[in-house]
């Protein structure tokens, strides 16, 4: 069993050698074209198919939190080597065991909410951006929180409704908090009158549904 | 018996002589007046005491004495003044008793003071009852314990053949009800026991049979009037022979008041024909206030009362609200089918009707309270309260704000159909400010009432200066300095500007400039004025031409520091024109623009006049409109249908012809009311915001309900916040980064520097 460490501290384990392993299984998929260090959209792809996983697999999102990449669909090659190492993996078979214990991690209420925040910061693209818009957020929402109670309602009402185009930080958590404190019949939502305006509107739409 | 015998008095001897002396008192109680103690007489019965008392042991009598002379009153009290007692009844027995009582008293007296030498030192030396107390106690006991029921029914009997209407002899009860508290020897047990309570039992009776048959048949005003009277005799009969520990006790505590007053209030208030909505309707004024008097006794007995009053003046002014829409509505109905568009709010409009009501209400019923409820705060809060509910409800579509401004500008414009002295003018200007109070969105009146001042000022159609500024004073006072500082600035402008006409004409002599087309203009700061729509007008050359220099004169008046945008929707512009005879006409700017092509063209087409004043089709159609479809034909459409089209074509109309020379035609202005409300929602959630900010950064953290509460607090002045915008406020604080939400309670924001 894998000692568990929590997310984003690099602290390599493994000696010298591995490091240069890490590093030369980093060039395989590294952009020969760009001039940066990055491992871009296209090696991402390749990643993903050696570790039989879709590009689009929740796990891939995770690989990328334990990484702590910045930028969607790149990884860097210190963000790399410190995720990897993180996971104990030289090699992409190893990677690809480590995977699921990914899921496991984040199945802790303290880990999962800071994967969810980070998955907000990765929809950013642009310095200084601090909105995602809905239907970005729509989609992330489903892979961060898969199953989560009022997500699927959430995200399909994220889509339909036309007041927000965009939603901020504080609204994206919120989201967590609502789903994990409000009851499945929106009993008690009123309990709490500070809900943002977004959540509001969600109760609305989502209780005119109940009544159908 | 000699006095200087020093033989000892035997007890049986020297009672003898005691007894003898007793029975003689015994004779003159009963009457027998020929009988008297003499001094001498008197002096050997306390020396005989004295010396019974004073012998030496075995012969000292002291405590036989004692014993004896209570004896003696049991003996009489037995023997003649019970058997008599029992021999009278109901007023007669009273009588009697009263007499009795007064000759124990004496009885008492005398015999203490022939016994007196006992209370000297007997008394006290063995701790005993004092004689008086001796005798007191003796008629509690022996005549009192037995007679007091009978002599309390025969009282309460006459108290209620009083009630009913008879005379009766007051003083004999309170003379009756005297001994009843002496005999309590400075306690008022007796009293109160024995006679007080079943009093009280009793009076509660007999009201509550009372009301039972007056409710039934009487009117609330007729119970009323009954149970004053009650209530003031009961009063009055206290004061004559009741003690006064029993007043508040026989009126408040459960008794008169209660069964006539508290059990049927509801009853009263009720009642179908003359409860108390009946009579507020009926304008009954008095009985309103009797009402108001016998209720204000028992504790919270005018709040069913108010509660009436309130309901019934929302009522009234429901009805207000419901008779101004059906009237507004069949008026548009009516003018609908005469196919003329709705003209403005004339004088005698309903919307002016209603406001006009309100006051007339308001007047009324503030009367009521000051006179008939005795200006008791709980009447004016229902008074108000009443006023708020249908003060901010719609009337035909407008809200009470907005006809307020439409009426204060009825009041304040040049043919006004209000013509009102000055005084009187003052008086319902007053009247309209403090109506203000009533309602919530006071900030919605202030744009209205902005607009309206506006185009007064700007179309000199204000009647008169000092009223204008009469009614801004009675604002500032009414909602503070902020309400009017804006209006207050637009009146300055205009001040200014007429400062300014006599620079400008100097300015252009200088220049060499003189000559051109006369103008006066009026420079408008922005942000005190209401914003109009910006256009931009093909102007002819020669309009063209002032305006240029007078923009050159401002520039160099102010230094290129300031801008100036020409505002074509409000002025006016003179031009002669000619057709049978010469006219003056008196045109809006954008009329003059579309009027003045015809001098260099015979027929124009709606699009070739589009071009050349570049308007927009709304704006251009109603200019159309006004000067081919309304009073004043100044030109003739081809086709002559009833409304503008952008396929029409236009020519000056030759048979144009009027009697005046000197001709105003109108452009209505589009009051666009959505557009007002869409300001003010602007301005609020700016205010929101700014509250909040404010809040924020004294507090430095707060909770999410105690924001609200304190958001609310702080626009109260000016309009009630609804809790969504305010939500809507926070979040997007939230997404400026002023506000943030603590990381552990989700529910506390914290200000960010």
């Amino acid at each position: 069993m894998k000692r568990r460490r929590p997310a984003g501290v690099t602290s390599p384990r493994a000696g010298s050698k591995d490091v240069s392993k890490l590093d030369g299984l980093f060039d395989a998929y590294r952009d020969k074209e760009s001039s940066e260090d990055v491992i871009g959209p296209e090696g991402v792809e390749k990643l993903c198919k050696d570790l039989k996983v879709d590009p689009t697999d929740r796990l891939v999102l995770l690989l990328a939190w334990k990484m702590g990449a910045q930028k969607m669909g790149y990884f860097s090659r210190a963000e790399f080597k410190a995720g990897l190492s993180e996971l104990g993996a030289t090699s992409v078979a190893q990677l690809r065991k480590a995977l699921p214990t990914l899921a496991t991690e984040v199945r802790h209420p303290h880990t999962l909410e800071q994967f969810h925040r980070f998955a907000f910061c990765f929809c950013l693209t642009e310095p200084g951006q601090k909105i995602v818009d809905t239907d970005t957020a729509a989609q992330m929402l489903g892979l961060v929180l898969p199953g989560a109670p009022f997500v699927e309602p959430f995200c399909e009402f994220l889509t339909e409704q036309k007041d927000y185009k965009k939603i901020n930080a504080d609204q994206w958590n919120n989201f967590l908090r609502f789903s994990r404190e409000v009851r499945a019949d929106l009993s008690n939502v009123d309990d709490n009158p500070a809900w943002p305006v977004l959540l509001d509107n969600f109760v609305d739409w989502q209780r005119a549904r109940m009544q159908e | 018996m000699s006095l200087h015998d020093r033989k000892p008095i035997e007890l049986e001897n020297g009672w003898r002589y005691m007894e003898d002396g007793i029975t003689k008192l015994k004779r003159i109680l009963e009457g027998n007046k020929s009988e008297a103690f003499t001094a001498e007489h008197y002096m050997m019965l306390y020396t005989t005491i004295y010396n019974m008392c004073t012998q030496k042991p075995p012969h000292d009598h002291s405590e036989q004495l004692y014993a004896r002379y209570k004896e003696a009153f049991e003996v009489y009290i037995r023997e003649a003044v019970l058997p008599s007692l029992r021999n009278h009844h109901d007023e007669h027995l009273l009588k009697q008793l009263k007499q009795r009582w007064d000759n124990h008293k004496i009885m008492v007296r005398w015999l203490s003071r022939f016994f007196n030498y006992l209370d000297r030192y007997y008394i006290q030396r063995h701790n005993l009852h004092p004689l008086n107390d001796v005798g007191l106690l003796v008629f509690r006991d022996n005549v009192y314990a037995e007679i007091k029921k009978a002599a309390r029914g025969a009282m309460l009997k006459l108290i209620e053949a009083e009630r009913e209407g008879e005379q009766i002899d007051r003083s004999l009860l309170k003379n009756v009800l005297g001994i009843y508290q002496e005999v309590g020897m400075g306690q008022m047990e007796c009293y109160e026991k024995d006679f007080e309570e079943h009093m009280l039992k009793d009076t509660a009776e007999y009201y509550r049979r009372k009301a039972a048959v007056w409710i039934q048949e009487d009117s609330s005003p007729d119970y009323l009037i009954k149970a004053e009277e009650c209530l003031k005799d009961e009063e009055e009969r206290v004061n004559s022979y009741l003690h006064v520990s029993t007043k508040p006790k026989l009126l408040k505590e459960a008794r008169a008041e209660t069964e006539l007053l508290k059990v049927h209030q509801m009853q009263l208030l009720e009642k179908e024909h003359s409860g108390c909505a009946a009579l507020l309707r009926d304008d009954k004024k008095g009985d309103l206030a009797r009402m108001y008097r016998l209720f204000n006794r028992p504790p919270k007995g005018l709040e069913p009362m108010a509660e009436i009053f309130r309901k019934h003046v929302e009522e009234e002014g429901m009805k207000l609200v419901r008779e101004a829409t059906e009237a507004a509505e069949a008026k548009k109905e009516k003018e609908k089918e005469a196919g003329k568009a709705a003209k403005e709010a004339g004088g005698s409009s309903p919307e002016n009707n209603f406001i006009r009501g309100v006051i007339a209400l308001h007047d009324k019923y503030m009367e009521y309270v000051q006179d008939s409820f005795g200006n008791s705060s709980l009447f004016h809060k229902a008074l108000k309260e009443a006023f708020e509910s249908f003060c901010n409800k719609q009337v035909a579509n407008a809200s009470v704000a907005e006809l307020m401004a439409s009426f204060c500008d009825n009041l304040l414009k040049k043919g006004g159909s209000e013509k009102l002295g000055d005084e009187d003018l003052e008086a319902v200007l007053d009247k309209v400010v403090k109506m203000l109070a009533y309602i919530s969105d006071k900030d919605l009146f202030s744009e209205f009432y902005r607009k309206k001042l506006a185009r007064r000022l700007l179309h000199s159609t204000s009647a008169s200066e000092d009223h204008e500024k009469g009614v801004l004073t009675r604002l500032k006072q009414q909602c503070g300095a902020q309400f009017t500082s804006k209006m207050e600035g637009m009146v300055n402008d205009l001040q200014m500007a007429k400062e300014r006409e006599k620079s400008f004409e100097e300015w252009r002599e200088r220049k060499g400039l003189a000559g051109g087309m006369e103008m006066n203009v009026t420079v408008l700061t922005t942000g005190f004025w209401p914003t109009y729509k910006q256009l931009e007008v093909g102007l002819p050359d020669v309009m063209m031409a002032g305006l240029e220099q007078y923009t050159q004169y401002f520039d160099e008046l102010n230094s290129k520091t300031r801008r100036l945008s020409w505002q074509f929707t409000n002025g006016t512009v003179h031009v002669k024109a000619t057709y049978d005879k010469s006219y003056e006409l008196i045109l809006m700017p954008l009329q003059a623009a579309v009027l003045l092509p015809f001098n260099d063209a015979e027929e124009l087409s709606y699009g070739e006049l589009r071009e050349l004043t570049k308007l927009p089709d709304e704006d251009l159609s109603r200019c159309l409109a006004s000067l081919t479809l309304s009073k004043y034909k100044l030109l003739s459409k081809d086709p002559a249908s009833k409304s503008i089209s952008q396929t029409d074509k236009f020519r000056v109309n030759p048979k144009f012809s009027d009697r005046m020379r000197r001709i105003r035609v109108p452009l209505p202005p589009v009051d666009d009311r959505r557009k007002v409300q869409e300001d003010v929602d602007k301005d609020r959630k700016h205010a929101i915001e700014a509250a909040i900010v404010r809040i924020m950064k004294s507090r430095k953290a707060l909770k999410h309900q105690q924001l609200l509460v304190e958001v609310v607090q702080q626009l109260q002045r000016m309009f009630t916040p609804d809790v969504k915008v305010i939500k809507r406020a926070i979040d997007s604080l939230i997404d400026r980064d002023y506000l943030e939400r603590d990381a552990n309670d989700q529910q506390l924001y914290k200000y960010l520097a």
